[in-house]
């Protein structure tokens, strides 16, 4: 792949990746190697962290293990970043195309659809949406979606209205080649780069979506986040600092590796724009 | 007589990676006061190189690598970044090919040439307009007074680069470095601008280095000539001596694939028996730009009333200027624009009003190359699927559609083993040649090259041109030839059409139109034609003509 060997090349963007990766393998292996359950009262209350070796990282308001908390919510994190970009994709790519590709009252249609949900804040529209269904992971992730995809259509909008007038799309319609084919095959291979790269950052907007969710309570109960144990841990701050600490420490590290990782891919899709090469 | 600039083997080290070491390799040539240098090459030969240098434009990831360019005693490359501009910005002064983007759209036409002495000299604002005023006298802008209160976009190409002449002989510098200042533009303008920049050349005594890949203004304006290949200069010399008795075999070849002004001989074949394979009738197509609260809208006809017929097996030239509605009418044809009224008959059948899905069996017989092979050609797929999609979205079977493309490859001169490669692995001329492939893999009776060769070195532009003759002839074609350059025009077409602001103003076979041009329009294009008295009786060349 040559965009993991430009993407290597770049250090800033290798040291994301790394972390990333690590991310990845302790959401997914995480709970296997380290079954502590952090629901489970393991020690007394507000423990502070290095007094323990069994809790590195101290417990919680409730004598739970704090470490077990961030293992077991790395997972959920991700996992409500990755789908609800997914959707939010699925959403917004097919809107996009569409718009672009035939204009004029389909285009005109779909934006002012778009801007519906452009013109109500985003985050207030989550919440609204997650307080009408019940709080849980899939209400959660379906919310983050829709209120994320409006950007990805207007980009993808833009993609294709710059490129159905390319030469070789025309070339396509002479050929006599359905509609459907010159939006899948010819246009939308071409504009992949830019939606990646909106893509990888989008994760890391979903996963402080999220993050912002459970602080406020609404947070999938049953199910152990970042968000949720900064959450809890507010009312005790000055009391127990390592509570809102450590949570607060992986989303900024998350947070941050995406986006290393996202301008990494910007600069290696789109080398010309990233103004590090010049010919 | 002392140079006044003198290039002393300059080389110009490209970064790793690149297809050769050097942009340019031990480079040697002076400047003398009052003459034009015309520096002519290909893409690529690094003909741009020296004179980015001589300006300290040279891109970061270049380096000169040693050799000296004198200026004035001082050697330009060694001496500090400051003192060098200062040198340059009084002395030397540089045009663009491109006068859109080299003037600020933001700044009006007396701001931005007042701007220059408001940073090179003290003189008052009173003073400062006067001379703008004068500039614009100067270069010949009609309208100089109104000319001072406009924005760039309010003018016209060939008025943006007589702006930019202005404010580069604002300072009356020594130097004038002129890189492709002509070639955005038409032929008439082409033909103003350089006989302004000679006229202001003999008024001033300015040395010009003169850059251009175009022997036809090479005759036209130069004194003396530079031939470049490949960041080696391989020839030099007085304009007769280079273009009448080129000694190195590059310029031979160079000079051998400018298509010369005449036509050739044609058998005229009597076709008034047969069928036109297509015809158009009275096609018309307006653009209607809708008016807004503080302007009216605007219409303009890109076809009035175009009706012409094109049979098998003959080239018909569709030529004109910029916005004459030359490519418009072609687009038409192929029904990649709606005409607002007229017919299209295709073999016969009309086509101006089909849909989308009726229109299918009819994109088999007429087909288009277009004008960009970088642009032409979609980037992430290989060309064997370029080549068989159509097919295969006509309902040929896979297989079967790859070895039509493969066949179709060794026909338009490819190596078989281009099937499985992508777009960016090949030149210029060999996408072009794909772009060939792709519109005859349907077996068309009607082929239309929309400009198809604009962007092509011009020994490039030969071999295409060759290629497509000999497809015509094997494969008995309708070829309609959207072209702007009548050399090529008048090489290649059987018959001609000029168009001018939508209309057809003359028609006819080639060579009564070249040798004996009706309208005043064509009479006109012709006369602008760069170096239309060398090389304009017909000499036998390789140049795609019929045996």
């Amino acid at each position: 792949m040559s965009i993991l060997r430009k993407l290597s090349t770049n250090k800033v963007a290798l040291f994301g990746l790394i972390v990333l990766v690590f991310l990845v393998l302790v959401a997914i292996f995480g709970p296997y190697l380290y079954e502590t359950s952090p629901w489970k009262m393991v020690n007394r209350p507000f423990l502070p962290p290095m007094e323990n070796t069994d809790l590195m990282l101290g417990t919680d308001t409730m004598g739970r293990d704090v470490l077990a908390g961030l293992v077991y919510g790395a997972r959920i994190s991700l996992l409500v970043g990755l789908i609800s970009t997914m959707i939010a994709l699925l959403i917004g790519v097919p809107l996009g195309a569409t718009a672009g590709y035939f204009g004029g009252w389909i285009d005109e249609a779909l934006m002012r659809f778009t801007e519906i949900f452009q013109t109500v804040p985003s985050f207030a529209l989550a919440i609204v949406i997650v307080a009408i269904f019940e709080p849980s992971v899939y209400s959660i992730t379906i919310a983050i979606a829709l209120v994320s995809w409006p950007p990805v259509a207007r980009l993808v909008r833009g993609e294709f209205l710059a490129l159905r007038n390319q030469e070789y799309v025309l070339a396509a319609r002479l050929n006599g080649q359905t509609n459907r084919n010159i939006i899948l095959r010819e246009i939308l291979p071409n504009t992949l780069s830019p939606i990646i790269v909106m893509a990888s950052l989008m994760v890391a907007t979903a996963i402080l979506l999220e993050s912002a969710l459970s602080f406020l309570g609404l947070g999938d109960p049953e199910i152990m986040s970042w968000g949720y144990m900064i959450g809890a841990a507010r009312t005790v701050i000055r009391q127990a600092w390592w509570l809102s600490f450590f949570p607060g420490v992986a989303i900024a590290i998350t947070v941050l590796a995406l986006n290393l990782v996202g301008e990494g891919l910007n600069e290696a899709l789109n080398p010309k724009l990233s103004g590090k090469r010049e010919s | 007589m002392n140079p006044v600039l003198k290039v002393e083997d300059l080389s110009i080290r490209l970064p790793v990676g690149a297809d050769r070491p050097y942009a340019v390799n031990k480079l040697s040539y002076s400047l003398y006061p009052g003459e034009i240098l015309c520096v002519v090459g290909e893409s690529g030969s690094g003909k741009s190189m020296t004179a980015n240098a001589v300006m300290g434009l040279l891109p970061k990831a270049i380096q000169v690598d040693k050799g000296a360019i004198i200026f004035d005693g001082k050697d330009l490359i060694s001496l500090e970044e400051k003192r060098a501009r200062d040198l340059r910005g009084n002395r030397i002064s540089m045009i663009f090919q491109e006068p859109m983007t080299a003037l600020n759209p933001l700044m009006r036409v007396e701001d931005q040439i007042g701007e220059v002495f408001l940073i090179h000299s003290n003189l008052s604002k009173q003073q400062r307009k006067a001379r703008t005023l004068e500039l614009l006298k100067d270069v010949g802008l009609p309208d100089p007074e109104k000319a001072m209160r406009v924005y760039p976009h309010q003018l016209s190409g060939g008025q943006r680069q007589r702006v930019m002449i202005a404010m580069a002989l604002a300072l009356e510098p020594s130097i004038l470095i002129a890189d492709e200042p002509t070639t955005a533009l038409d032929v008439t303008t082409q033909a103003q601008i350089l006989h302004l920049i000679k006229e202001l050349q003999r008024k001033h005594g300015t040395a010009v280095m003169f850059i251009t890949h175009d022997f036809g203004v090479v005759a036209e304006i130069a004194d003396r000539v530079v031939v470049m290949q490949y960041g080696d200069m391989v020839e030099i010399g007085s304009r007769e001596q280079v273009l009448n008795q080129p000694q190195h075999p590059y310029t031979k070849k160079l000079i051998a694939a400018v298509p010369p002004l005449s036509a050739p001989d044609r058998e005229i074949e009597d076709r008034a028996g047969q069928k036109p394979a297509l015809s158009v009738k009275s096609l018309c197509k307006t653009y209607v730009s809708p008016g807004g609260w503080f302007k009216p809208a605007r219409t303009v006809h890109a076809a009035q009333d175009v009706s012409f017929d094109l049979y098998r097996g003959e080239t018909l030239g569709l030529v004109g200027e910029s916005g004459s509605g030359k490519s418009t009418v072609s687009r038409c044809i192929v029904r990649l624009l709606d005409a607002d009224s007229g017919e299209i008959l295709l073999g016969g059948s009309a086509i101006q009003d089909l849909d989308h899905k009726a229109l299918v069996p009819f994109r088999k017989q007429i087909q288009m190359v277009f004008q960009d092979p970088y642009a032409s050609l979609n980037p992430r797929k290989t060309v064997g699927r370029i080549i068989a999609d159509g097919p295969i979205a006509q309902g040929v079977p896979v297989a079967e559609a790859m070895d039509r493309a493969r066949e179709l490859l060794k026909l338009v001169e490819l190596p078989e083993t281009a099937l499985e490669r992508y777009p960016h692995e090949f030149s210029g001329g060999q996408r072009q040649r794909v772009g060939i492939a792709r519109a005859l893999a349907h077996n068309p009776q009607v082929l239309v090259a929309d400009e198809a060769i604009s962007a092509l070195d011009v020994s490039v532009q030969a071999q295409i041109l060759e290629l497509i003759d000999t497809l015509k002839k094997k494969l008995n074609l309708a070829v309609l030839f959207v072209v702007h350059d009548l050399r090529v025009a008048a090489q290649v077409c059987d018959r001609v059409i000029v168009m001018q602001h939508g209309k057809i103003v003359e028609a006819g076979d080639t060579k009564a139109v070249f040798e004996d041009p009706q309208h005043t329009y064509t009479q006109n294009l012709i006369a602008s034609i760069p170096g239309a008295d060398w090389r304009s009786e017909h000499q036998p060349t390789a140049v795609g003509q019929p045996a």
